[in-house]
């Protein structure tokens, strides 16, 4: 099997394995997903395997944490992860507008990708930041506040 | 927006200085002066655990546990590995302080989580991150990297015989991860499913071992009071509600935002610093403490004072400091279908009231909301609130409860209506 | 001790113990999904919800530590309200169409439901739909009946020792799964069809067949490896329609191995022989009971006249019971015959241990060793429930040793491990030996000879974990090993030396029967050749160390009769096919590895003209006309047969001594395991288990170097020959391999042109 994992992701990941004491580097397993998802974008079933394989553990149990952590991708995404916050006090502040707002500029709901593969909208929940509602989350990582229509613009504007 | 009114852990951050998080700014501050001296003087862990006890520090994730005396659970004279956590995993709906006190003032959580290893014993340390906030993980831990080339973390703490290691763990998604065990799951590398207690996590937590857990803002204002002193920090708020509190205001307001102020500040108060209502509109309701407090008609939270025991007599509770505030256009069937639509989402699934039971609660408020209520439809949400509340294994059932029993207490009107008439009463 | 009330009966239990523990203890019943007492602890179901006085909520018993003075109440109105609420719940989502479902009758949720009575259902939303997930060929799915309580999840971590399956996603969209792609591949694994208290794992094999009322339970023995566990045969009609386990704490516990709950299915075969067979011209006859026992007398008398009794022998496997076993050496001894011989897959008879070869221990004790050294088994295919229990007791702290030549995956945490080539294990045991000895300042026996020996680390370590309260085991691959003397010799020394108990982990159910009844040659009865034999159960091209040597034997000799459930094994080389009944169709008793003799009655009519083996034998006797031949029951056999009490017969003491001396490795040598489904002729049978991970066609494997030094590589087809024979196979690499090996399992169709086990072997590239 060819290996998926960079080298510099190995090493991220072993500094993340570092963090935990030698018996438990399972604790390392959110990190080590994180990192190879931000690698691929998504976390195919092999890439899942080899997480498993290189932290020992039982490919069904890295699934189980890549399945109930909803910022992992089990299935493809577009090159830009958007996720907007509805949740009700973004929801006072205008987080469903900009959601409705982006379904309407990319033609797309809440779970599909563009056609072009560029864009995939994702619906999300609090993210810790209702007092700059809308809030917009860019491939899990990048945190965006105030999100009107034109700052939604301007942002799709920015990225390539 | 972050507006420091008066209290402890934002005392003195320059919130537009662009490094402000940074250790030498902190230290400038008057930051690590507690570790030092306290090292120095080798105080007995006891005497730093009583002085928590003086200040009334309640628990700020949610609970309002006394916080000295959750220290005071780790087994007596147990010989061995001890954790501490820090709970970072903010993610109740209208919460949004912990990421501030990440943003603006990380060390003081990090000699808030130092001074608490001191007086537990515990020698390894985690603060677990809430998933969506990947930068502020990233800076704090940048500023675990200073505080241990200052020489405050690690091995021989200031040339004591102290250790201390800290690190951060960064979540990805699950809003149950605040439940402390469910967090100490996470950090095993599990899904974060919350564990039956008794045992608690400070006599079995993390890989078994003796654990606390605490808040972010509860170990940021740790260092102050050691600074001062537990009884100045317990005079700046109220009889068992010591001391100061952020509250995140969120909602129909003119400046959202975090606030910090000394608890039992009335209502009136918190929502004029935020700027009042946006665009002059009239209040409805009050969420005053997360979205899993119960709803609060406006005559009450305008009589409100923000505090401990007058939030519960009032019906509702204080939780994390979200205060979720509504004009009078907000539908209240959806927003509890958002609310609703939230808990079912994020149940981990394990206990059999809330798997079933949050699922149930959301799809028969999204009929109502929908236009397809029935008649017998409210009596059936008390029925099945009653089903899910204290019964399951975490708190998370009864979080999906409260709003719902809150709604329909205050608001019942606005569901029967929507019933009978397929509409919305409001707008 | 604490005191605890619950519903008004009073009870005192040890600190520790949970409500559910107190009640069980007290026989009240209270309703439970997730707690299972061999599993953690999920309190997850929240079934088990009950009043606990001064308690303000309602608390799940399972979980609830009792404390002193704890008032409970299980049936009081806040109990069943909390209940009734919980059981609503598990209602809403799950598909209520019992009838249909196969689970139908044995469901603990319709079982319960019914209690509660449910009237209509208050949910009218939409019901969810989960899709079923495919595990294998033993377990069937129905996802959607699930009801999360995570025991099938649980049992495959836990007990299983790896996790095959997981509850993926999160909330109402968790979903019990196994690894996309990946099936459920435990030796274990059907035991999550008992665990799952719904219709959501079932048999695969029994599914759809019957409904569970229609059938009727009998007890039996397991008749594969050397547990003996016990077993609730199923049957309909006079056919076993399933196997379930019979709880025995002190055997099985509440498990089964795979091999047990579904080798069953052979017993229904197309291959089952149904009469009397007689080969004439080459073409096989069918004929009645009584022409058929006159030929096999009259052969067997005129041969021993002819040639003399040492051209008379009879093969039995382990497998056969002490009734059958007794039967056929009285009737070779009124022949003259003294050559009866069970040990067919062994290639070493010098050894002479002071009584028959057993554990040195009950089971139950073994599993509270301080520690086991395990030589020569890959334990989880030879002896799965053992190796199950064993694994628990290394979890709570016993240190488990191997000393094998190959590195198993135990899926259990190992103290110590001694990976070294099938002709190198006397020596690797040597070190250990001495290591022994050098940590006790002692010296070994005199016929052990450690002259040449060097102790390494690993040996040093494993030393180090034997104390009184350990033991030392011989596995399969030890007794099927061309120096089993020299290993049982040096084992018993390391025994001696460090109070450690030694024992024999015996192949199939019935070993230690057959040594009690004295089933035993001198020596390998192919060594000269044979003018007649008789096969009790045998297949020599699958039950036999080396299969060519034992097919060429059988071809040579003028008379072969085949005492045999199956034709289709034995035809190629027999005159005459006895059709005797399997385990299930005859009563019989099998002597267990830890010494206990456990006598099982038939479950079944015998199959068309099937007769019980016993009494085949007993006719056989009365043909010939000898006396002793007239017991009336199979109880009168065993009574005779092992009269007086079992224990002091039982020994692995050395009779005479044995020299061990270290010999040097050479060359290629076969690593010849039989694997986990081609133990006996009935799981060679079994539709279902044939068609598992574990009954994949046997491959040449070998490790990197080994390969490369063959300039072979994974895919490629190799021929490996052994003195007298040939096989051609697949080629693939295998990390958990000494250097020098070359794994060719054996008893397997594609291996049997190939001889010892354990011999040399030449390998070659394939077109
Ligand atoms: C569903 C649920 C979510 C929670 N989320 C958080 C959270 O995001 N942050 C937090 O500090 N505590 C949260 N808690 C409370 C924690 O379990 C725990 O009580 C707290 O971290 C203890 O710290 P404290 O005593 O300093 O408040 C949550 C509890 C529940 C039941
Ligand atoms: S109450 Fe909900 S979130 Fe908490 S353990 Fe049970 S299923 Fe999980
Ligand atoms: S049996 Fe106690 S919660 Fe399931």
């Amino acid at each position: 099997m060819p290996q998926l994992l960079s080298n510099e992701a190995r090493a991220l990941i072993d500094r993340e394995v570092a963090k935990y004491p030698a018996e438990h580097k399972r604790s390392a397993v959110m990190g080590a997903l994180r990192i190879a998802q931000t690698e691929h974008r998504w976390l195919s079933e092999e890439l899942v395997a080899e997480v498993a394989d290189y932290l020992q553990m039982a490919p069904v149990a890295v699934y189980e944490v890549a399945s109930f952590y909803n910022m992992y991708d089990l299935k493809p995404v577009g090159r830009y992860k958007l996720t907007v916050c509805t949740n009700l006090p973004c929801a006072l502040s205008g987080g469903v507008t900009a959601a409705e707002y982006l379904k309407q500029k990319l033609g797309i709901g809440f779970g599909e990708t563009t056609a072009d593969g560029k864009f995939t909208l994702v619906e999300g929940e609090c993210m810790g930041a209702c007092g700059s509602a809308p809030v917009m989350l860019v491939n899990n990582h990048k945190m965006c506040a105030s999100m009107t229509p034109d700052e939604i613009d301007k942002k799709l504007g920015e990225l390539e | 927006m972050t507006v420091y009114v008066k209290g402890i852990v934002f005392e003195n951050v320059d919130f537009d200085l662009p490094r402000c998080w940074s250790i030498d700014q902190y230290i400038q501050r008057g930051g690590y002066a507690a570790l030092k001296k306290i090292v120095a003087e080798k105080i007995a862990p006891e005497a730093v655990i009583e002085e928590v006890k003086a200040s009334g520090l309640r628990g700020r994730g949610g609970a309002g546990f006394p916080t000295g005396l959750k220290w005071t659970f780790l087994p007596k004279g147990y010989v061995g590995q001890k954790y501490l956590v820090c709970n970072t995993d903010e993610g109740e709906p209208g919460t949004f302080k912990d990421r501030d006190i990440l943003a603006y003032n990380p060390h003081a959580v990090i000699e808030g989580m130092i001074l608490a290893a001191w007086a537990t014993g515990a020698t390894v340390g985690y603060n677990y991150i809430h998933g969506e906030i990947f930068e502020l993980y990233q800076q704090f831990e940048a500023a675990i990297e200073e505080a241990r080339a200052a020489g405050f973390l690690g091995d021989n703490i200031l040339g004591s015989s102290f250790s201390f290691q800290l690190h951060a763990h960064h979540g990805y998604g699950a809003y149950i991860c605040g439940e402390e065990s469910a967090l100490l799951e996470s950090i095993e590398g599990k899904k974060g499913q919350p564990r039956y207690k008794p045992p608690f996590p400070a006599v079995v937590g993390l890989y078994g071992k003796p654990t606390i857990i605490n808040n972010t803002e509860t170990f940021a204002s740790i260092p102050w009071i050691l600074r001062n002193s537990g009884q100045e920090f317990q005079a700046l708020g109220k009889p068992n509600s010591g001391g100061t509190k952020l509250f995140s205001v969120s909602g129909h307001v003119n400046r959202p935002g975090n606030y910090e102020i000394p608890l039992g500040t009335p209502f009136a108060e918190l929502l004029d610093m935020a700027g009042g209502m946006r665009g002059g509109k009239k209040l409805k309701a009050v969420i005053p403490g997360g979205s899993s407090a119960p709803v609060l008609p406006a005559d009450i939270a305008m009589n409100l004072t923000m505090d401990f025991d007058a939030i519960a007599k009032a019906g509702s509770m204080l939780g994390s400091g979200a205060v979720i505030v509504m004009d009078e256009t907000v539908c209240m069937v959806k927003a509890l279908e958002r609310l609703s639509y939230f808990y079912f989402e994020e149940s981990c699934g394990q206990c059999t009231p809330c798997r079933e039971g949050t699922g149930w609660l959301y799809r028969i408020v999204h009929r109502i909301e929908h236009g397809e209520g029935r008649p017998e439809d409210l009596e059936l949400l008390a029925s099945i609130g009653d089903n899910i509340a204290g019964r399951t294994i975490c708190a998370l059932g009864d979080a999906a409860v409260l709003p719902v029993r809150g709604m329909l207490k205050h608001f019942r009107d606005e569901f029967e209506y929507h019933i009978a008439n397929k509409r919305c009463l409001v707008g | 001790m604490l005191e605890i009330e619950i519903d008004g009966k009073k009870t005192t239990v040890a600190p520790g113990s949970t409500v559910m523990d107190a009640a069980r203890a007290l026989g009240v019943h209270i309703p439970h999904f997730c707690y299972h007492k061999k599993l953690s602890i999920a309190a997850s179901c929240r079934m088990c919800l009950v009043e606990v006085e001064k308690a303000p909520k309602p608390l799940p018993a399972c979980a609830t530590p009792v404390t002193a003075g704890m008032v409970v109440k299980t049936h009081s109105n806040a109990a069943v309200t909390a209940q009734k609420g919980v059981m609503e719940f598990l209602l809403i989502n799950h598909p209520l169409d019992c009838p249909i479902c196969d689970q139908g009758g044995e469901c603990h949720l319709q079982d319960i439901a019914v209690g509660y009575g449910a009237g209509e259902s208050r949910y009218r939303e939409e019901k969810r739909i989960v899709p079923n997930k495919d595990l294998g060929p033993l377990i069937t799915t129905e996802m959607t009946r699930c009801i999360h309580c995570s025991r099938c999840v649980r049992f495959t971590e836990e007990v299983a020792g790896y996790q095959e399956l997981g509850l993926a996603h999160r909330g109402e969209h968790s979903e019990v799964m196994p690894f996309l792609g990946k099936t459920v591949n435990s030796e274990i694994s059907g035991n999550v069809i008992d665990l799952c208290p719904v219709g959501a794992l079932t048999s695969k094999p029994f599914r759809y067949t019957v409904r569970a009322w229609e059938l009727s339970r009998r007890k039996s023995i397991a008749p594969h490896d050397g547990l003996g566990s016990n077993l609730i045969v199923q049957v309909k009609n006079h056919k076993v329609m399933r196997v379930l386990p019979l709880e025995n704490e002190a055997i099985n516990e509440c498990w089964l191995s795979d091999r047990d709950r579904f080798s069953y299915e052979a017993l229904n075969s197309a291959s089952r022989a149904t009469k009397p067979q007689v080969k004439k011209d080459g073409q096989w006859i069918e004929t009645d009971w009584q022409s058929a026992l006159e030929l096999v007398a009259g052969k067997l008398k005129d041969t021993v006249a002819a040639h003399g009794r040492d051209s008379v022998a009879a093969l039995a496997t382990p497998n056969s019971t002490v009734e059958e076993l007794f039967m056929l050496r009285k009737l070779m001894a009124g022949l003259g015959v003294e050559q009866v011989e069970t040990r067919l897959r062994a290639a070493d008879f010098r050894l002479h241990t002071a009584g028959a070869t057993w554990l040195g221990q009950s089971i139950a004790e073994l599993a509270q060793s301080d520690a086991v050294l395990v030589i020569g088994s890959n334990i989880r295919k030879e002896q799965p429930l053992l190796a199950q229990r064993l694994r628990q007791s290394a979890k709570r702290g016993m240190k488990l040793s191997v000393l094998n030549p190959a590195r198993y995956d135990l899926l259990a945490p190992l103290a110590g491990e001694l990976i070294v080539r099938p002709d190198q294990m006397v020596e690797a045991l040597l070190t250990v030996l001495k290591a022994a000895c050098e940590a006790a300042g002692k010296t070994a026996p005199a016929h052990i000879d450690l002259s040449s020996i060097e102790v390494c680390d690993a040996s040093r370590s494993i030393a180090a974990t034997l104390t009184a309260h350990s033991a030392i085991l011989l596995g399969n691959l030890a007794a099927h090993h061309p120096r089993y003397a020299e290993l049982h010799a040096a084992a018993a020394a390391l025994a001696e030396l460090s109070g450690a108990k030694l024992g024999v982990m015996s192949e199939a159910a019935n070993t230690v029967g057959a040594q009690l009844i004295g089933a035993e040659t001198s020596g390998n009865l192919f060594a000269s050749p044979k003018k007649a034999l008789i096969l009790l159960n045998a297949e020599v091209q699958f039950d036999c160390h080396n299969a060519t040597e034992a097919l060429a034997a059988v071809r040579a000799a003028d008379f072969v009769v085949a005492l045999n459930p199956f034709a289709d094994g034995v035809k190629d080389y027999a005159d005459v096919i006895l059709p005797v009944a399997p385990f299930t169709e005859t009563s019989g008793t099998f002597v267990n590895m830890e010494g206990r003799a456990q006598s099982f009655n038939g479950v079944v009519r015998p199959l068309g003209e099937t007769r019980p083996a016993w009494k085949v034998l007993r006719v056989l006797g009365n043909v010939l006309g000898f006396n002793g031949f007239d017991y009336e029951s199979s109880e009168a056999i065993r009574d005779e047969a092992l009269a007086g009490d079992i224990a002091p017969r039982l020994s692995n003491a050395l009779k005479a001594p044995v020299a061990v001396k270290a010999q040097a490795a050479s060359g290629l040598v076969r690593l010849g395991e039989v694997p986990l489904y081609q133990l006996d002729a009935l799981t060679r049978r079994a539709p279902a288990l044939q068609a598992t991970a574990d009954a994949a066609e046997p491959a040449l494997r070998a490790n990197a170097a080994t390969l490369a030094g063959l300039s072979l590589k994974a895919g490629d087809s190799a021929c490996a020959a052994q003195a007298g024979g040939k096989a051609l196979l697949c080629v693939r690499e295998d990390t958990t391999l000494p250097d020098g090996v070359i794994h060719i399992a054996g008893s397997h169709p594609l291996t049997t042109g190939l001889g010892g086990l354990f011999a040399p072997v030449t390998v070659e590239r394939a077109g």
